[in-house]
């Protein structure tokens, strides 16, 4: 257990050290696209203490993004707020964002399952045609943000050192979480929510207090978005593409796992950055995009991670057996039909390049 | 009270067809227990696919019927058959969900590698001025009387289906309790299967109306599901005469504010409605407890 521990802290270390140096290389487009996979892989963690916890799926995460990105948009031009002081208001988008998350999760955490879902996705919607048609928001033209001039070559950096603390403070709060007893709170309740509240969690207050926290980092990323694209739309801050990016990122990861999200907006986000440069073939990206998601769900259903954890465990497993001797391996293939070895080693085929790239 | 009528006549005609698409979304539910997030793209792909006949071979588009939904059909079968049906375990509600949306996205990609993101709208006898009736004053387009006419006779069709054909016992058995029906030896699996099929070919329908009536892109698709949920939920998950009074209900009153208010506002309302209902029940308007109680 111990060794195991430190394994992982270590290599959690590192994976922040080299995210850290990333800006070093002084190229302004890997830093860019670093900007955004951070932004991924904090909304991600964010997501996910609160739906991949109590497994209540959220579809209307973009909501706290949108108040994020709306309330420093509002405040930089009313306030005429220019260069690193945009900066100070990001916790403020953050706050606005957890408090819309009070009333929305009241009426939404009514209701459970599909339900839910559907409810989430009735307040996107609100939000994304509030945003469209109210005055203050700027209606389809949004809001400009301020025009900076720093170097462009180290223009990126501030946004990804920003994006860097607020991701790695997500993946925190998520680990903190998740041994305490709140996270055991939220994880009886995705096991049993019934059950949970007979054996005394305040299921209402736990899920509303996750739903909170989880809209915070978001709200703030929202704010970091506005200034780095210099404009809120409303089809950019409220977009359903980020609800399903952060749902497909979690489950690609392994939805409900500390590490599952990170690793999800690692693999995924990069290859979205690369297909908006490519906006000739944007469409095919999409498909690539949807037929990539069925695969994961198909193959590999509770994520990467726990797959192919699992996977390397059986198989060592075997391999002890093996080398003290045993001979149990020639009987596995014997009893199955033609059909399903066919449909076996199919699945076997396609699996193998994910889990091949992650080991 | 002129406006006032036929902003109601606007509604319930067109609240027909969204039944229609409700209907299916409904007895997917109810039969396989999951949403299926790709109606509404499917809908929009049932109106490229009946503009496509129109366009290059001047099939008039209720002929096309009879090759549109039996496309659609086996489509839904074979989503069915396999991205659903391999779905096991614990997360399979949630991890259907997903599926489908996977599926939504890659039609989306689709649709838009073919047709692009211009807005389409049929051009023919359908859309023509010539194609009204005059009622009270105003004149009424056919296709939404023919389109609600249509969907009735589907939805009447759906209902014969159900209630008095040995098949939509089956299907009714599935719906209250799964292990039961596999007991007494319905094949589970081929009701799901025929279920989702029968889902998806009434989209062909209901897009084929919408075309008409409504410019569409395939971003349309995102706009038709997140009425349809509203539509299902509202009437209660699972309940096929809760979806088709919730559509009527929820699209007239959208046509109301957009006569009386604002057309900017009448998708919040409509929202607004769904919301509002939900506070006080959870478990839509038709909806029963134990459904709810998941």
């Amino acid at each position: 257990m111990k060794p195991a521990v430190l394994w992982r802290g270590g290599s959690l270390v590192a994976l922040v050290a080299v995210a850290a140096a990333v800006p070093l290389l002084n190229n302004p487009l890997v830093t860019n696209v670093g900007v955004f996979v951070l932004m991924y892989v904090g909304s991600a963690v964010a997501w996910n203490i609160f739906s991949g916890f109590t497994g209540y799926i959220s579809l209307g995460a973009a909501v706290f993004f949108g108040t994020g990105v709306y309330t420093t948009a509002l405040l930089t031009e009313h306030l005429k707020l220019n260069g690193g002081a945009v900066f100070a208001t990001y916790p403020l988008g953050g706050l606005a964002a957890a408090v819309i998350a009070v009333p929305f999760g009241l009426i939404a955490l009514r209701v459970r399952r599909h339900t839910f879902v559907v409810v989430t996705i009735a307040f996107f919607f609100i939000f994304q045609l509030m945003a469209y048609d109210f005055s203050w928001t700027g209606g389809t033209l949004g809001i400009l943000g301020p025009i900076v001039n720093w170097d462009p070559n180290t223009f990126y950096n501030p946004f990804y050192y920003t994006a860097l603390i607020v991701a790695v403070g997500s993946a925190v709060l998520a680990w903190a979480i998740w041994g305490s007893r709140f996270g055991l709170q939220l994880r009886a309740i995705r096991d049993d929510e019934d059950r949970a509240r007979g054996l005394g969690v305040k299921t209402m207050r736990v899920k509303l207090t996750a739903f909170v926290i989880s809209a915070f980092p978001m709200g703030i990323l929202g704010g970091l978005y506005f200034f780095l694209q210099g404009q809120a739309l409303p089809e950019y801050a409220f977009n359903p593409f980020y609800d399903l990016t952060l749902a497909l990122m979690s489950f690609l990861g392994g939805f409900g796992t500390l590490s599952g999200p990170i690793f999800g907006a690692l693999l995924l986000e990069p290859y979205l950055g690369y297909a908006q440069y490519q906006v000739t073939n944007a469409y095919v990206a999409e498909v690539v995009l949807g037929a990539l998601f069925l695969a994961v769900i198909i193959f590999l259903p509770r994520g990467i991670l726990p797959t192919v954890g699992e996977k390397f465990t059986s198989w060592r497993v075997a391999w002890v057996r093996r080398s003290a001797g045993a001979q149990a391996a020639p009987a596995e293939p014997a009893g199955a039909s033609p059909a399903a070895d066919a449909v076996k080693t199919g699945a076997a085929g396609s699996g193998a390049p994910g889990g091949g790239s992650q080991r | 009270m002129g406006t006032f009528l036929r902003a109601v006549t606007d509604g319930v005609l067109e609240g027909g067809v969204y039944g229609l698409m409700a209907v299916g979304l409904t007895l997917i539910f109810g039969v396989l227990d999951i949403i299926n997030i790709a109606q509404g793209i499917m809908v929009v792909l049932g109106a490229y696919l009946t503009y496509v006949l129109w366009t290059h071979l001047h099939i008039d588009q209720f002929v096309g019927l009879l090759i549109t939904i039996p496309a659609m059909f086996i489509l839904g079968v074979a989503v069915q058959y396999l991205f659903i049906r391999p779905l096991r375990g614990r997360e399979r509600t949630s991890m259907s969900l997903l599926a489908c949306y996977a599926v939504a996205i890659i039609i989306e990609g689709v649709l838009y590698q073919i047709f692009g993101s211009n807005y389409v709208s049929y051009t023919d006898y359908w859309t023509s001025p010539q194609a009204t009736v005059e009622i009270g004053g105003y004149y009424l387009p056919y296709i939404y009387l023919f389109g609600f006419a249509l969907a009735v006779l589907f939805v009447v069709l759906i209902y014969w289906m159900l209630y008095r054909t040995q098949f939509g016992r089956s299907i009714r058995a599935t719906m209250q309790d799964h292990t039961a029906a596999r007991l007494i030896g319905i094949d589970v699996n081929r009701v799901a299967a025929l279920t989702f099929g029968i889902a998806v070919a009434v989209t062909a329908a209901g897009g084929m109306v919408y075309g008409t009536t409504t410019a569409f892109n395939p971003n349309t698709g995102y706009d038709l599901i997140s009425r349809l949920l509203a539509i299902i939920v509202l009437g209660g998950m699972g309940s096929i005469g809760g979806a088709l009074g919730a559509a009527v209900l929820m699209i007239t009153v959208e046509s109301l504010v957009d006569v009386y208010w604002n057309p900017q506002w009448s998708v919040v309302v409509f929202y607004a409605v769904l919301v509002l209902v939900l506070v006080f029940r959870p478990q839509g308007m038709f909806g029963r407890k134990e459904a709810r109680a998941q």
